[in-house]
């Protein structure tokens, strides 16, 4: 809706991005093309467009020249469109007379033929500025932040973004999965590399996390659904029956004591297997909360209704009921933190290294709580026989960098695997070798740590392990495992004999977060790690305003790593929460009154139920409170009464002629 | 007129090459076309994108102007089934896109010159290869007579 009355007033801005763009695209040649478009009072070309000389070139020549539109030809508006439009704000200008051109995602990186790159450029700046002529001054929706918080995942992260947020004054509400809060790093025994314990530093944060007052913690609980938009959230929470009344439960474990099965008979999961468990458990002593918990699959009660209930007999504090049913939590909140993550990746997968199938090959979590004083073999590492092995071999890489599993590095493994190596050799007093591809020892004191190792007598075999076989050629291999592997540094197949195998094990997306991602609006990398807005400059931030990422489930990292993610999630959270409102982009629809026919065939086209039909008026009309500009309601109006801010049928339209008609 | 086939001429002595109008949404297309791009990705020069928020938005005057404008094909790019940022503004699309197919079918266009593409935003090779393909398909298929059929209609 240009007014008839006001000159357009162009400036076109084309960026070099040092190499980037000028190396594939003639910008001299574009700028000296759009100079000659209609309307183009100025076109220019600049070196760094989004640095600050370039940013007051923009800003001058606005004053300068009287110019009031601007088309800055660049990288992706989803870089820096904030930058310019900030630029064209300082300068007097309404921000949303700037429109952005791609030409270094869209072209210049992607192009191979400077000519049709070049020709391609102009076409596409001559589309922006055709469009840009429309493009009307608006101003952003302010709505208010809901304070309140919400923490998906309880483990290293979500335990430190949530007592971050909490001592900072917020509300706090924390749901995990699993019955108690600790995720991985409570499956550990030591961290590298300092060698301290993981318990004796995580569970005073399990706890505080426990007992904040302006923590809700929610266990053995689901998000089950989310409405909403950034500020403003309204999230189900269901909690899965435990079939023990967390208020009334003391984890005094009498329950668990007089279970009808005398012995533990299922495996149990946080000992990775390695130990048996009861239907009714608490899964490891600093459990938080210290509720115990039944496992509807196993209990008899479930099973056959035909149990005795000791357990409930048991219990003096009436704590266990077994009618307990799924129970959804409604809240409201204004932002969300997911922290959800990774799983280890599956070791069966490699069938030749004969996890599963040899009883020796262990994983390096079953380890872990092997090494574990308050483990399954109470700190013995020991071998399915009960015995302890003379040599051990860890093979690193299982499931990382190789083109048949995941091809990323999972970041923690070489490191663990040093760990691992220095406590079995501790432990034991074995022979350990470390199959490795390269060790990767990147972070403060690593590098020292491996250095160490190199001084303990451990063992370090480079090249890729071909497999693991019980195969043996000469009598001294009897009763061993074979582990056959190139060693790349004297060029030679070597056969190492082994009482045991440890797997280092990657990390990879968890299986459900897919159905996370979807719940929560926001998107996947390629490996389905949740993918952050930029790698650089916005680790945390996801493409959804409000909803922040932070820990494994971004890609793989160790705790250090995850805690200061954790930090910068909370950060990000607490400036929108402070900031007490959220600026929306305008790009609502609206309906023209005098041209809507009342046809009503936009009803129910609208996801947010935002629009209405006033029966006086008969016509339609839109709640912008509730519109979050889709569009999909502009398309389908048949007498075009209904307009989008930012996307009107007129810039969409000139944009195209532009792109089309020289 | 004359001055017409003069332009004409001066077009294939260019070598003409296909021109492909691709629309995509903002949230999954668009951000994998940026992707396609920080992956440094190659794929052939012919598409010229304009962003909208949403496929739902996707009007299919935005197709018949292009083809009318002298697009030789059109690529709609919109969020995978289940995935749309607004949950379902690309079924709404999907329902367009099999009217213009209709329209087209009737207007004796190839239907080759429309595709739609559910991309992720994770899926920047996937987005090199559909434009890929549909370069070498609209290549073979020749330039779109559209643009001159309307102007000789309007004649
Ligand atoms: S946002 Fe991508 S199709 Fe709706």
């Amino acid at each position: 809706m240009s007014n008839n009355k006001e000159e357009i007033r162009i400036g076109v801005y084309i960026c070099h991005c040092g190499h980037n763009i000028a190396g594939a695209v003639d910008v001299v040649g574009v700028a000296e093309y759009a100079a000659k478009l209609p309307n183009v009072v100025i076109s220019k070309d600049y070196k760094y467009m989004c640095s600050d000389p370039g940013q007051e070139l923009i800003a001058a020549d606005i004053k300068e020249y009287n110019l009031n539109r601007i088309v800055v030809t660049s990288c992706s508006p989803l870089l820096h469109e904030k930058t310019f439009r900030e630029a064209t704000t300082k300068a007097g200008l309404n921000q949303y007379f700037m429109q952005m051109v791609n030409i270094r995602e869209n072209v210049s990186w992607v192009n191979e033929n400077f000519d049709d790159a070049t020709e391609k450029s102009k076409d596409l700046v001559r589309a922006a500025v055709q469009r840009v002529a429309f493009q009307r001054a608006l101003e952003k929706q302010k709505v208010p932040v809901n304070p309140n918080v919400l923490i998906v995942g309880g483990g290293i992260a979500g335990i430190s973004a949530a007592l971050t947020m909490a001592n900072a004054g917020k509300k706090v509400y924390l749901v995990e999965k699993e019955s108690t809060i600790g995720g991985h790093m409570a499956i550990f025994d030591k961290t590298f590399p300092t060698l301290d314990c993981a318990a004796c530093i995580l569970t005073p944060k399990m706890s505080s996390v426990k007992n904040h007052p302006n923590i809700t913690l929610w266990t053995y609980s689901e998000v089950s659904n989310v409405e909403g938009f950034v500020g403003n959230y309204k999230v189900q929470v269901t909690r899965k029956p435990r079939y023990v009344i967390e208020d009334l439960c003391v984890g005094c474990m009498l329950c668990v004591e007089k279970c009808i099965f005398k012995e533990g008979k299922f495996p149990d999961e946080f000992n990775q297997g390695l130990s048996k468990r009861k239907p009714v458990y608490v899964p490891f002593p600093q459990a938080t909360p210290l509720v115990a918990v039944i496992d509807d699959k196993t209990c008899i009660h479930f099973k056959t209704g035909k149990c005795t209930q000791t357990c409930k007999t048991a219990c003096d504090r009436n704590a266990i009921d077994f009618d307990q049913k799924p129970e959804i939590k409604e809240i409201e909140v204004g932002t969300v933190l997911l922290t959800t993550g990774f799983q280890a990746f599956d070791a069966k997968k490699v069938p030749y290294y004969g996890y599963g199938k040899y009883p020796n090959v262990f994983t390096s979590l079953e380890v872990e709580r092997m090494v574990n004083a308050s483990g399954p073999t109470e700190g013995h590492v020991l071998t399915r026989e009960g015995k302890a092995p003379k040599s051990v071999g860890i093979i690193h890489c299982v499931g990382s960098r190789d083109e048949k599993t995941h091809k990323w590095c999972s970041r923690v493994c070489c490191m663990y695997s040093l760990k691992l190596a220095h406590l079995i050799k501790e432990h034991t007093g074995a022979d350990v070798y470390n199959f490795y591809i390269d060790m990767r020892t990147p972070g403060k004191g690593y590098e020292e740590f491996y250095d160490k190792l190199l001084h303990e007598d451990v063992h370090f075999i480079r090249g890729r392990v071909s497999e693991v076989t019980d195969w043996i050629t000469s009598p001294e291999e009897e009763g061993k495992l074979i582990i056959r592997a190139e060693d790349t540094m004297i060029g030679m197949v070597r056969r190492i004999p082994v009482d045991m195998v440890v797997l280092a094990v990657g990390m990879e997306p968890r299986d459900d977060a897919q159905e996370i991602r979807k719940m929560f609006n926001i998107s996947c990398s390629t490996e389905g790690f949740f993918l952050e807005r930029h790698p650089k400059l916005a680790p945390v931030n996801t493409f959804t305003d409000g909803v922040f990422i932070a820990g494994a489930c971004q890609g793989p990292r160790d705790i250090p790593d995850s805690v200061a993610q954790a930090g910068a999630a909370a950060a990000e959270a607490l400036v929108l929460i402070d900031s007490g409102h959220v600026e929306l982009e305008p790009n609502t629809a609206y309906i023209v009154d005098e041209i809507c026919s009342g046809c009503k065939s936009c009803l129910n086209i609208c996801p947010y139920k935002a629009i209405t039909f006033d029966l006086e008026k008969n016509k339609s009309s839109i709640n912008v409170a509730l519109c979050k500009g889709c569009g999909t309601c502009v398309a389908a109006c048949p007498s075009s009464a209904i307009k989008q801010n930012l996307f009107e049928d007129v810039e969409i339209f000139s944009e195209i002629k532009g792109i089309f008609v020289e | 007129m004359q001055e017409e086939v003069k332009n004409n001429n001066i077009q294939t002595a260019k070598a003409w090459k296909p021109k492909i109008l691709a629309i995509f949404c903002n949230w999954c297309t668009y951000t994998a076309s940026d992707l396609a791009g920080v992956s440094r990705l190659k794929y052939p020069a012919t598409t010229r994108v304009v962003r909208i928020m949403c496929s739902g938005r996707l009007d299919p005057q935005f197709i018949l102007t292009a083809f009318s404008e002298g697009a030789d094909a059109i690529l709609i790019g919109g969020c995978h089934p289940g995935d749309c940022h607004y949950a379902t503004g690309n079924y709404k699309c999907l329902r367009r896109f099999h009217l213009i197919q209709k329209y087209m079918k009737q207007m004796n266009i190839e239907p080759e010159r429309l595709r739609l593409e559910w991309i992720s935003a994770s899926e920047g090779k996937r987005l090199a290869e559909v434009i890929g393909e549909m370069t070498e398909t609209i290549t073979k298929l020749g330039q779109s007579k559209i643009k001159q059929q309307v102007a000789n209609i309007e004649k």
